[in-house]
């Protein structure tokens, strides 16, 4: 597994999409400190942006990616090597590669601005962690996408759909059940409605850090014990890192039972 | 060498194989045959593990292979279409493949046999049909493994280049080593094959040696043989 | 001759003015300060050396200066009050005072002071307390440098650190109080002077007014306290240079205007409270050059307010700028600086082009369900708080600020 995860980073890393998105990182990180001038705002401005264009660009390369390496992959199959390893050391690969062009091209900007001498370096690492699991669970949401999907204009519309489901329908009809349902307590099914979108998760692990005082405005108890204590950062990690297991073993699962 | 017994498999409505019974022996050069969509090379993506069958059971060297990967050290494949990772190298694909394999493998006499040295160090988007068929023929031969799987391995083959495959074959074959190649080309067929392996609408038509098949519909070639006993499996 | 009758004139005089002075330590003539200040004349001084003095119920009333030395204790040992002033002219200074009586009937104070002019109440270090220093119909008064610690948890069971009720015309300077149930508290008090204090972690209010007019107070610090600070019918309030931080819950605001008329807020600093102000049914309030930096909510204006104007403030990286639960608007906004304004300057005047409207309509359907809250920062936010700036449905219409500044103040 360690090979294919080898050779994939390696690949990718030779592909001009990879330098692509890292310069649009180090373009996007050095633009935000020179127009805020401020390392923390900064932070909160990219955190905004993160949600959101992370997944997209999770999303686009995870299932260009595998619709291009059919043939590697063709290839592999007929070697001595274990289905899994396979579909696991390419989305690692995809994965890595992209969180590493995510780091590095938001870190170079942030530590010449002088990340390491201010308070918001752990602001900067939950971005950071935020940005790698949401790259990974899109990466191999968009592996399950193009395992199911053999026409590639097809998983690539259908991934597109999801993310554009994830980042914005589900919020609106989420926000309409809120609505419809005022009249009950509905703290609870917020929660877990939230939990339910590793977007809205994110979102969530963001607020805690930035809008703590306007969460604990509200009154529920449930909102209280998870907003007010360390409980809500700890639950909106794990549920963080199931997002990432799930979809993960769901697309070994798929790769095991599809033809080639 | 290879058992197959009672093979499925469906794509959606599309019913491939009905139900391949085959016992392949280890030792010799066959002639997997059929017209298109017959069910050809989705059988010997069973074989490879590479299409998983809906029923049935498959045996490599005694082994079945269901959800196993460690047989295919002993599997060179060919594969039909000469894809390959067009943004490497033909010697670092050959490196990876060794790589992965973790096998011995002898490529520089089959680098020199193909005249292929030349273009080591293109990538392989830029090799024409051909050159990447020789490609294909180098990986596939460099490891000394007792199976080979071929699916069409004459496509786009020069005369000079076919010449040198044949020789390949033979001298495999003299070395007790179990071959199937999928074919169109009666006359390759014809000068290589033991045995021919006939299917047609996902059932084995026929599996005997070439004399036999001959025999049988007291024909002078081959080419007439088979399209006799198409016909007739048709009216059965 | 004359000129002998007129020394011992003096002399005589100097014997009727010239107060004396008591000591009081365990191994004096005095070692109870309760006799001490019986024994003392009208405008004594009763001078107390260090130690611990178990004593409640000292009742000063004639002028006097109490005052210690290094700080001696006085141990109330829970049985009520400890020092009362009931005379003008007096001066206290110099104890540590623990362990005041609580009661659910009476209030007992460490120090309380009734009726009384001219008093000047320093350097007292209070804990163990029910109430601190309670001042009842007094006035002409100052209380200065105190530091007031108690350990209250329950709002029922506690009492506050500086009391006033029915007094005026009182400075109250330099305090430092924490952990009572509201730090400052004035009802009916007029023309008083809150300045320079700290008041922190108190289970309440860091200071709580009300019917109070005519006062002020400025560069106080009010901090986590459980309902921040609360300003309620009163009127001519001045409140300037103060800092209201981290105040967070659910009914915890820098700070609660109620029925306020004709005030000034300016100058102050909001910083990270679940809301900055909140206001009530306050009219005529000037709030200027303010900074409101992360709250929840900036401002949150409830029923009616109208005649407000809200000039040159800076609203920095909050959630909310400001929530509105009415459609209309009779309140002023102009030239402030809104972080969140993403309009253009193109003639350069220092002030954008297009309006800014502070009011998003996330903020109005929070207000109506408030678990959607949980929304925050959502792409879909975005997009329908953009479509109702486009074209207000839900937010008051002329709700705007026409002259919002490019940069901060």
């Amino acid at each position: 597994m360690l090979k294919i995860l080898k050779y994939s980073f390696y690949d990718l890393m030779r592909s001009k999409w990879s330098y692509f998105y890292f310069l649009f990182y180090l373009l996007l990180g050095f633009l935000l400190l020179f127009l805020n001038n401020d390392v923390s705002k900064g932070i909160i401005t990219l955190l905004n942006i993160i949600v959101v264009l992370v997944p997209l660009i999770g999303t686009i390369f995870g299932i260009m990616y595998f619709y291009n390496a059919r043939e590697f992959t063709t290839l592999l199959l007929a070697q001595p090597i274990k289905r899994s390893h396979i579909f696991f050391g390419q989305f690692l690969g995809v994965g890595g590669s992209l969180t590493l062009c995510l780091v590095l091209g938001l870190g170079i900007p942030f530590i010449v601005y002088g990340l390491m001498k201010s308070a918001a370096i752990w602001d900067f690492g939950l971005l950071l962690v935020v940005g790698a699991c949401l790259t990974l669970i899109f990466t191999a949401l968009a592996f399950n996408v193009a395992l199911r999907n053999t026409n590639r204009i097809k998983g690539f519309g259908y991934a597109v759909l999801l993310w554009l489901f994830l980042a914005i329908v589900y919020d609106g009809l989420f926000l309409l059940s809120l609505l419809i349902f005022e009249e009950y307590p509905l703290d609870t099914y917020a929660l877990i409605g939230s939990m339910a979108n590793p977007i809205d998760l994110s979102r969530i692990l963001i607020l805690l850090k930035l809008d703590i005082s306007v969460l604990l405005g509200y009154t529920g108890a449930v909102f209280k014990s998870f907003f007010g204590t360390n409980k809500g950062l700890i639950v909106a990690l794990l549920i963080l890192s199931l997002w990432i297991v799930i979809p993960v073993r769901w697309m070994i699962w798929e790769g095991n039972k599809k033809d080639f | 060498m290879i058992q197959i017994s009672n093979l499925h498999k469906s794509f959606k409505k599309n019913h491939v194989l009905k139900g391949i019974d085959l016992d392949i022996d280890a030792g010799g050069i066959y002639a997997i045959l059929g017209p298109n969509g017959s069910g050809k090379t989705t059988m010997i993506k069973s074989i490879l593990g590479m299409i998983i069958p809906d029923e049935g059971n498959l045996k490599v060297d005694g082994e079945d292979i269901h959800k196993q990967f460690a047989y295919r050290q002993k599997l060179n494949y060919l594969p039909q279409i000469a894809d390959f990772p067009g943004n490497l190298k033909v010697n670092e694909l050959i490196r990876m493949i060794i790589d992965l394999r973790e096998q011995t493998a002898n490529h520089e006499p089959l680098l020199e046999t193909f005249g292929l040295n030349p273009y080591l160090e293109q990538k392989l988007s830029t090799l024409s049909g051909g050159s990447a068929q020789k490609v294909n023929l180098v990986l596939t031969f460099m490891f000394d493994n007792p199976i080979y799987i071929l699916d069409e391995p004459t496509t786009g083959l020069d005369p000079n280049a076919l010449i040198q495959f044949k020789g390949l074959l033979r001298k495999e074959r003299d070395k007790g080593k179990t071959i199937l190649i999928t074919t169109h080309i009666m006359s390759f067929v014809d000068e290589v094959a033991d045995e021919i392996i006939y299917l047609l609408e996902g059932r084995i038509g026929f599996k005997g040696s070439i004399d036999k098949l001959l025999a049988i519909y007291e024909s002078e070639d081959i080419e007439h043989a088979i399209a006799d006993m198409a016909k007739n499996m048709i009216d059965a | 001759m004359s000129y002998k009758w007129a020394i011992g004139c003096i002399l005589f005089g100097m014997a009727l003015v010239q107060a004396e002075t008591i000591k009081v330590c365990a191994t004096c003539t005095y070692s109870s300060i309760k006799e001490a200040v019986l024994k003392a004349q009208p405008y004594d001084t009763v001078l107390v050396e260090k130690g611990v003095y178990k004593e409640i119920n000292i009742r000063i009333d004639k002028p006097l200066v109490l005052k210690g030395l290094e700080l001696p204790v006085i141990d109330g040992e829970d049985k009520g009050e400890i020092i009362t002033i009931v005379a003008d002219d007096v001066y206290l200074s110099g104890f540590l005072i623990r362990n005041v009586g609580t009661s659910y009937t009476t209030d007992y104070a460490a120090v309380r002071v009734i009726k009384s002019k001219n008093f000047r109440i320093e350097n007292l270090q209070l804990e163990k307390l029910f109430f601190g220093i309670y001042l009842e119909k007094s006035s002409y008064g100052k209380v200065i440098n105190n530091s007031i610690s108690g350990d209250a948890v329950e709002e029922y069971n506690s009492g506050n650190g500086i009391h006033l009720w029915h007094s005026n015309n009182i400075e109250v300077l330099n305090n430092r109080i924490e952990k009572v149930r509201d730090g400052i508290y004035l009802e009916f008090s007029d023309n008083i002077l809150i300045q320079n204090n700290e008041s922190l972690n108190n289970v309440r209010y860091g200071l709580h007014f009300m019917f109070s007019n005519d006062d002020s107070y400025v560069e106080n610090l009010f901090e986590n306290n459980g309902a921040g600070v609360a300003v309620m019918f009163s009127k001519n309030i001045r409140m300037t240079n103060n800092i209201f931080r981290n105040n967070w819950g659910p009914t915890s605001y820098g700070l609660l205007l109620k029925e306020i008329y004709d005030a000034e807020i300016k100058n102050n600093r909001f910083v990270k409270n679940t809301v900055g102000i909140n206001i009530e049914g306050s009219n005529r309030i000037l709030y200027s050059l303010n900074n409101f930096e992360n709250n929840g909510w900036a401002l949150k204006v409830k029923g009616a307010c109208y005649a407000n104007r809200f000039e040159q403030n800076n609203f920095l990286s909050n959630s909310f700028d400001i929530s509105y639960n009415s459609h209309l608007n009779d309140n002023i906004f102009e030239r402030n600086f809104w972080s969140s304004y993403t309009g253009y300057d193109l003639d350069k005047d220092g002030i954008g082009d297009v309006p800014y409207r502070p009011v998003k309509l996330f903020s109005y359907i929070v207000n109506r369900t408030p678990e959607t809250i949980i929304l925050l920062r959502s792409l879909f936010m975005d997009i329908i708080n953009f479509s109702e700036r486009v074209s207000p449905v839900f937010t008051p219409d002329n709700l705007i600020d026409a002259s919002p500044q490019m940069k901060q103040i």
